[in-house]
């Protein structure tokens, strides 16, 4: 040992010391990219200034200098105005796209382990057909060949609640007739009542065992505190139906043919991909839960409900967060059917004289921040149902 | 048995296939077991046949009666090729050729050498053979679509050229020796490359005048190949122990991925030339949206080779370690070759969704496959006759096929290598 101590003792020299190798090598690479990104920076700075552009985002505040349809943006107000616009029609088709997508992707997946033939090989073609086909392609076909071939509005209107033609599908909606802020105040706390009374039964039904009905109880609560408010708030609204004019339709509530072509083909597309996430998570709850259920005398139906699905829905959370971002970022390609959202937004105000760089990047960032929303929900969600201790 | 040679192993038999024995049931019986077997069943049945036979109805009175594939028909070159200098089309039939040679040779040595493998012991045997026809049904049922479209007999002969070509080839493979394998994998890289300068080189056609399913294999076999060195410097850059490399590469990684493919592409190709040095000439639309499909595809190869440089146990690289190999050996010769082997079938998916992605380049005005579609409803003879069904269902077709077929092949693949079994 003592022979040995000499040698130890002598400190390598400085260029061959590991830890000042490693800090030198992270200096010289974060000096590389730095430099990399300010030639970047320079250049694009230079290319804007010789074109008489601004560099900063001020354009933001200018007038967009175009209108929007289906919403109430004037070309008067701001292009970040007009961005918040694309956004929520971004939003909106996101989430229903979400919901759909989910519901019709649970129902395909489990239709693919069906005991029936025909189901599972029906289920199969659905998957095996969408799966493999651009989704681009799916917007363009039922945007351009169906929905805008849709006969004219004269032509048809269904049982006159509903309208459904080239120009899109009118719903009854409601139309405000006085103040709506006290109606909604009651209505959130109806809203509250409901989750208060759901737990209440949740409790009870741990602490005592007799049957919960907790949605029939939430949902009662929930009818009678809407219909209270109504009557008592004045009527503060009227049913508004679709009614054919010389100019399309008035009344009623429009969805565009663009918006239905987006929202069907993202649901097919990506119920498709769900489908295979859901079956393959159901084939990873082991056999034995099956068996065990059917031991108990389980109908098929309650087997999934109780036992399969709550187990397999654990297992497809972070697959099914992926999916739900893949839809959010697909609803970008509504631009090629000149669905109004963000992407679309940033399109039009680039040609209407916005810088591409900045206008590119803002659009960056809201996809960013919608990205980083969805990441943050399913991470709370798979945190939550994750079995402790495992 | 083995007492002279104590530590060589004999070769194991074949195995049989395992699993239970396959019961022979009855049609009827079959019918009762699986498609009536409860009221409920019975009820799925008959809705589903009523609501399959009214679809398929439907579907084959489109394309066999009321469809008019005039509009395919005369176009076919267009879909193909569209822009390409008609007198230089010989080119891309000489790519062909060269392409077919070098996947018949490719896939035949890898038959010899797994054979070899198997014959070790070594190798994972795949139930299935003789299910080549199944395998390969989608693409030649997209060959036949294109030359029924076509009509020429000339493309027909040229076509049955190919063909025999691979098939020759592949005999030739087959008779190479197994440890040829790696001058076969040189071979065809070099093929490839070759088939590509065949297009462009010696007086040939710039990419900027490729169009139609030329420019989509083009995008997608193009961007794949370059992304896919990027993506795995990304990758080791993430699981690097240096804080500052490790940061870089995370932050490239996640906001690429957090951020639509098409914006990616309206930066490189609507702003991409602000971010050059003043003065120089921006690079064409096609190199620009490459950019873009290549800076965007690197980030998802990354995510996958990291699932594969995990996947290799800690065992491996302490054991590099043990026998003093550097770190930049131990990456080089340990860590890489098993994780890029394990995440081959994830990186043909990646290849199978970047081959539907370039679609998006028709938004930035490429002409691509779906962009033809779009262009050639627009010619005086079809314009306004709602031809989009017609054209828009034969590219879908294209792209089913050959996705369908790479998925299936991914899956095979994904067998034999026995990913997940280890």
């Amino acid at each position: 040992m003592a022979a040995a101590a000499p040698t130890a003792q002598v400190k390598p020299p400085f260029w061959r010391n590991v830890r000042v190798l490693r800090w030198a090598f992270q200096a010289v690479f974060l000096f590389l990219v730095i430099v990399f990104l300010l030639y970047l920076w320079g250049n694009l700075t230079d290319n804007l200034e010789r074109l008489g552009i601004r560099t900063d985002f001020r354009f933001l505040r200018q007038p967009a200098g175009f209108a929007i349809p289906d919403s109430d943006f004037r070309s008067s107000q701001s292009v970040w105005d007009a961005f918040l616009v694309g956004a929520r029609n971004t939003a909106v088709v996101s989430i229903l796209g979400i919901v759909f997508a989910t519901i019709l992707g649970v129902l395909v997946g489990v239709a693919r382990l069906s005991s029936n033939w025909l189901v599972r090989r029906a289920a199969a073609l659905y998957v095996e057909t969408l799966r493999n086909v651009p989704v681009l392609i799916i917007i363009i076909f039922w945007w351009a060949g169906i929905l805008i071939r849709l006969p004219s509005l004269d032509e048809n209107e269904l049982f006159g609640l509903v309208n459904l033609s080239n120009r899109g599908l009118v719903l009854p909606w409601l139309d405000r007739t006085a103040d709506l802020t006290l109606f909604l105040v009651v209505v959130l706390l109806t809203g509250v009542a409901a989750a208060l009374v759901i737990r209440w039964r949740t409790r009870r039904f741990d602490a005592t065992g007799e049957p919960h009905h907790r949605v029939l109880w939430g949902l009662g609560v929930a009818l009678a505190g809407v219909t209270l408010a109504y009557l008592v708030t004045g009527r503060p609204f009227t049913t508004s139906l679709p009614e054919v004019g010389s100019f399309g339709t008035t009344g009623g509530f429009r969805l565009s043919p663009e918006f239905g072509a987006l929202l069907i083909a993202l649901t097919l597309y990506t119920a498709s991909h769900i489908a295979e996430i859901v079956r393959g998570s159901i084939l990873s709850v082991q056999q034995g839960q099956s068996e065990a259920s059917n031991a108990l005398g389980l109908s098929g139906f309650q087997r999934l409900r109780h036992v399969v699905l709550p187990q397999a829905f654990r297992v497809s959370v972070p697959p099914l967060a992926n999916q739900y971002l893949n839809l959010t970022k697909n609803s970008s390609l509504g631009i090629a059917i000149g669905y109004y959202e963000l992407t679309r937004i940033a399109r039009i105000s680039i040609s209407q004289a916005a810088p591409a760089p900045q206008a590119t990047l803002v659009l960056m960032l809201f996809y960013l921040a919608f990205s980083l929303f969805i990441a943050l929900v399913t991470n709370i969600v798979n945190r939550r149902l994750e079995i402790e201790g495992r | 048995m083995t007492a002279t040679r104590p530590y060589v192993e004999e070769p194991l038999p074949p195995a049989e296939p395992e699993g239970p024995p396959i019961l022979k049931i009855g049609l009827r019986r079959w019918l009762k077991e699986n498609l009536f077997s409860t009221w409920f069943n019975t009820l799925l049945t008959v809705v589903f046949a009523a609501l399959l036979a009214y679809a398929t109805y439907k579907l084959a009175r489109f394309v066999f009666v009321d469809a008019r594939w005039e509009v395919v028909q005369r176009n076919i070159t267009n879909f193909m090729v569209f822009h390409f200098p008609r007198a230089e089309l010989w080119r891309v039939w000489v790519a062909l050729f060269v392409l077919a040679a070098a996947a018949g040779l490719g896939v035949g040595a890898a038959g010899t050498r797994r054979e070899a493998e198997t014959a070790e012991g070594r190798g994972t045997r795949v139930a299935g053979r003789g299910l080549v026809f199944r395998r390969v049904a989608p693409l030649i049922a997209l060959v036949v679509v294109l030359l029924l479209a076509a009509r020429s007999l000339t493309a027909a002969l040229l076509v049955l050229g190919v063909a025999v070509t691979a098939i020759g080839f592949r005999l030739l493979g087959r008779s190479l020796p197994a440890r040829a394998f790696r001058f076969v994998v040189l071979a065809v890289l070099a093929a490839i490359v070759a088939a590509f300068l065949v297009i462009i080189a010696f007086g040939g056609v710039p990419w900027d005048d490729w169009g139609g399913l030329l420019l989509t294999v083009f995008l997608a076999v193009a961007g794949i190949a370059i992304s896919f060195p990027l993506g795995v410097l990304l990758a080791l850059g993430r699981r690097s122990k240096l804080p500052a490399v490790k940061l870089v590469c995370i932050v490239y990684i996640e906001l690429i991925r957090g951020v639509p493919l098409i914006t990616i592409l309206f930066m490189a190709v609507f702003a991409l030339g602000f971010f050059l040095p003043a003065g120089t000439d921006p690079p064409s639309t096609v190199a620009r949206a490459l950019v873009g499909l290549i800076l965007f595809t690197a980030a998802y190869v990354a995510e996958i080779v990291r699932g594969g440089l995990q996947s290799v146990p800690t065992g491996q690289i302490e054991a590099a370690q043990a026998l003093g190999l550097s770190p930049t050996k131990t990456t080089r010769l340990i860590l890489l070759p098993q994780a890029l082997r394990a995440v081959i079938p994830a990186l043909v998916g990646q290849f199978i969704s970047l081959f539907k992605d370039t679609s998006l380049v028709f938004v930035v005005g490429l002409t691509e496959l779906l962009a033809v579609a779009e262009i050639v409803t627009q010619q005086p003879d079809f314009r306004a006759q709602g031809l989009i069904v017609e054209t828009l269902l034969f590219v879908a077709f294209v792209y089913w096929a050959g996705s369908y077929w790479m998925s299936r092949e991914s899956q095979r693949l994904e067998q034999r290598l026995g990913v997940g079994i280890r």
